[in-house]
């Protein structure tokens, strides 16, 4: 319990940081972008923590990982929602028409928000019950959706950084997300293998 | 009072190798009465007024960024004293755009430290009856500088507004006396690998060129700055002499001038040449021509326009319309962006 407590805790130290600096004029010349950015790049490092806990899990036989990974999960969620709002109001001032106009014209911001419409079904059905509900079987397979996910955001970040070829972040979140998905293909295909021996 | 020279380090500016050319402090501190006098009513209203704002911004920006004072005289051109609210020496010191240096808007604060501002030449060429060289010193020397407050609008959507020193552009291009067949001026801006980091990188083709017609090259505001909130340019805002040209986006006044080519035809600039369906020769802000990726109807003011407020309208012109929108006529603005 506390150490669910303790790491609530640090995934909301980055928000309690953009809030503070919001309302104490500390984020720069252009708090609107900072904020928009950041909430953008904390949404990629928990969707990257949240599929890292499974291949750590199995990896060093650490079961008490999987206690996080919701947690973790709904985080990823939460700086997504925050990521949507900051651009949406900051960005857009709220103005429905303005952000389909811009959703339409820029590929980038309309792969940003595929991938959050795709993320909302799962943080909705996060909950003990939803997965009865569900079955552990099609909960498992609509959770799959996840990696969908993580390829939108890592292409909608490419694309973002596409105007100045500044690709250096793009290829580290890129690399973490392929050495993750790459584990979960080779354990499959193990699996495979193994079920056909028998 | 302080006088950095060439030889100090880098990241203290550039100033004057003339000592009669630096200001004394005492000059410095009478011209700053002159200017309340002049606000307490003492000359026409519009010049009362950009006096009162002026010996207000520097009584309360005086040596902002602790560089080598320039000061500029009032300036009679037309537009060239906007009213509104002048950007934060921080926010417009902190926030650039200059590749050479990265692509994030820290970078060039950061590293541009290392800018060889020093000795520093610019080379005049092309269709002129008077090529040449003329360093630093004697670019100063031109012609009186001014004090020009200009909005400056980005092409990515924000805006500040900027106290520029410098004289305008016309005065060095009558200098070097343009031949009739000279119809377009090429602007390089220095390259140089050894100290600028992004020069290394592929970004895109160095040196970074930019261009103008003749005739608006000619127009009054089109400045030659060498200095902004009454100091020399800190290496980041594009030391030690650069253009703005504040009826069009950002990019097209380019920084740490090196070369000024009168030319026939159109040069092609760098960022026509990196995405010629997206940056025109002419890029004037324009609210109605939207650039591919988002729209240019809006901006935001760095440093003024709160978190929550809507983001203002960009104006025709960057709002210059009255004074060069004369150039475009019967010009069409989406053809030509």
């Amino acid at each position: 319990m506390m150490a669910r407590i303790a790491l609530a805790g640090l995934c909301l130290l980055p928000f309690g940081w953009l809030s503070w600096g919001a309302f104490h004029d500390a984020l720069g010349a252009n708090p609107a972008e900072y904020l928009i950015r950041s909430t953008g790049d904390w949404t990629l490092r928990l969707l990257c923590l949240t599929l890292a806990i499974t291949p750590l899990r199995v990896q060093f036989a650490w079961p008490v990982l999987a206690k996080f990974r919701r947690m973790l999960g709904l985080f990823t969620y939460f700086y997504a929602v925050w990521h949507l709002l900051a651009y949406s109001w900051f960005d857009m001032g709220l103005e429905v028409s303005d952000i389909a106009h811009d959703i339409a014209k820029r590929p980038f911001i309309l792969v940003g928000f595929t991938a959050f419409v795709l993320l909302t079904p799962l943080a909705a059905t996060s909950f003990n019950r939803a997965i009865r509900t569900l079955g552990a079987r099609r909960w498992q397979l609509l959770h799959k959706a996840v990696y969908l996910v993580a390829g939108l955001a890592v292409l909608h970040f490419f694309w973002m950084r596409a105007a100045k070829s500044n690709f250096a972040e793009v290829w580290l979140y890129a690399a973490v997300l392929a050495v993750l998905l790459g584990w979960r293909v080779r354990r499959w295909v193990q699996r495979t293998k193994a079920s056909q021996a028998i | 009072m302080r006088r950095n020279s060439y030889s100090a380090s880098s990241d203290s500016g550039f100033t004057h190798a003339l000592s009669s050319e630096i200001t004394s402090p005492a000059a410095y501190l009478q011209r700053r009465d002159w200017l309340k006098q002049l606000a307490a009513g003492a000359a026409g209203a519009s010049l009362a007024a950009w006096a009162a704002r002026n010996a207000w911004a520097q009584t309360l920006a005086t040596r902002p960024g602790k560089l080598a004072p320039l000061v500029g005289g009032p300036s009679r051109i037309s537009g060239a004293n906007t009213m509104e609210k002048i950007t934060p020496y921080a926010d417009a010191s902190s926030y650039n755009n200059y590749y050479e240096f990265g692509t994030d808007k820290a970078d060039p604060a950061k590293y541009a430290h290392t800018l060889p501002i020093q000795p520093w030449t610019v080379e005049i060429e092309g269709l002129v009856k008077k090529p040449g060289r003329l360093n630093l010193e004697d670019l100063l020397k031109l012609s009186p500088m001014e004090e020009r407050i200009y909005r400056m609008r980005c092409v990515e959507g924000w805006s500040m507004v900027i106290p520029w020193v410098g004289y305008s552009l016309s005065e060095l291009i009558k200098r070097v006396e343009p031949l009739g067949s000279a119809k377009y001026i090429e602007f390089t801006t220095l390259a140089d690998a050894k100290t600028m980091p992004g020069v290394r990188s592929h970004v895109m083709d160095w040196p970074y060129i930019e261009g103008l017609r003749l005739d608006e090259a000619m127009h009054p505001l089109t400045l030659l700055s060498f200095g902004m909130y009454g100091e020399v340019l800190p290496n980041q805002n594009g030391a030690p002499v650069r253009l703005v040209v504040p009826w069009k986006y950002g990019f097209k006044s380019a920084k740490s001038l090196v070369k000024i080519r009168f030319l026939e035809k159109e040069p092609i600039n760098s960022w026509g040449r990196a995405a010629p369906q997206e940056y025109g020769f002419y890029s004037n802000v324009n609210p109605l021509v939207d650039h591919p990726r988002w729209s240019q109807a809006t901006e935001r003011r760095i440093g003024e326009d709160g978190l929550f407020a809507k983001k203002r309208k960009t104006l025709m012109f960057n709002g210059y319309e009255a004074q060069v929108g004369s150039l475009y006529a019967g010009m069409d603005l989406k053809k030509f962006f």
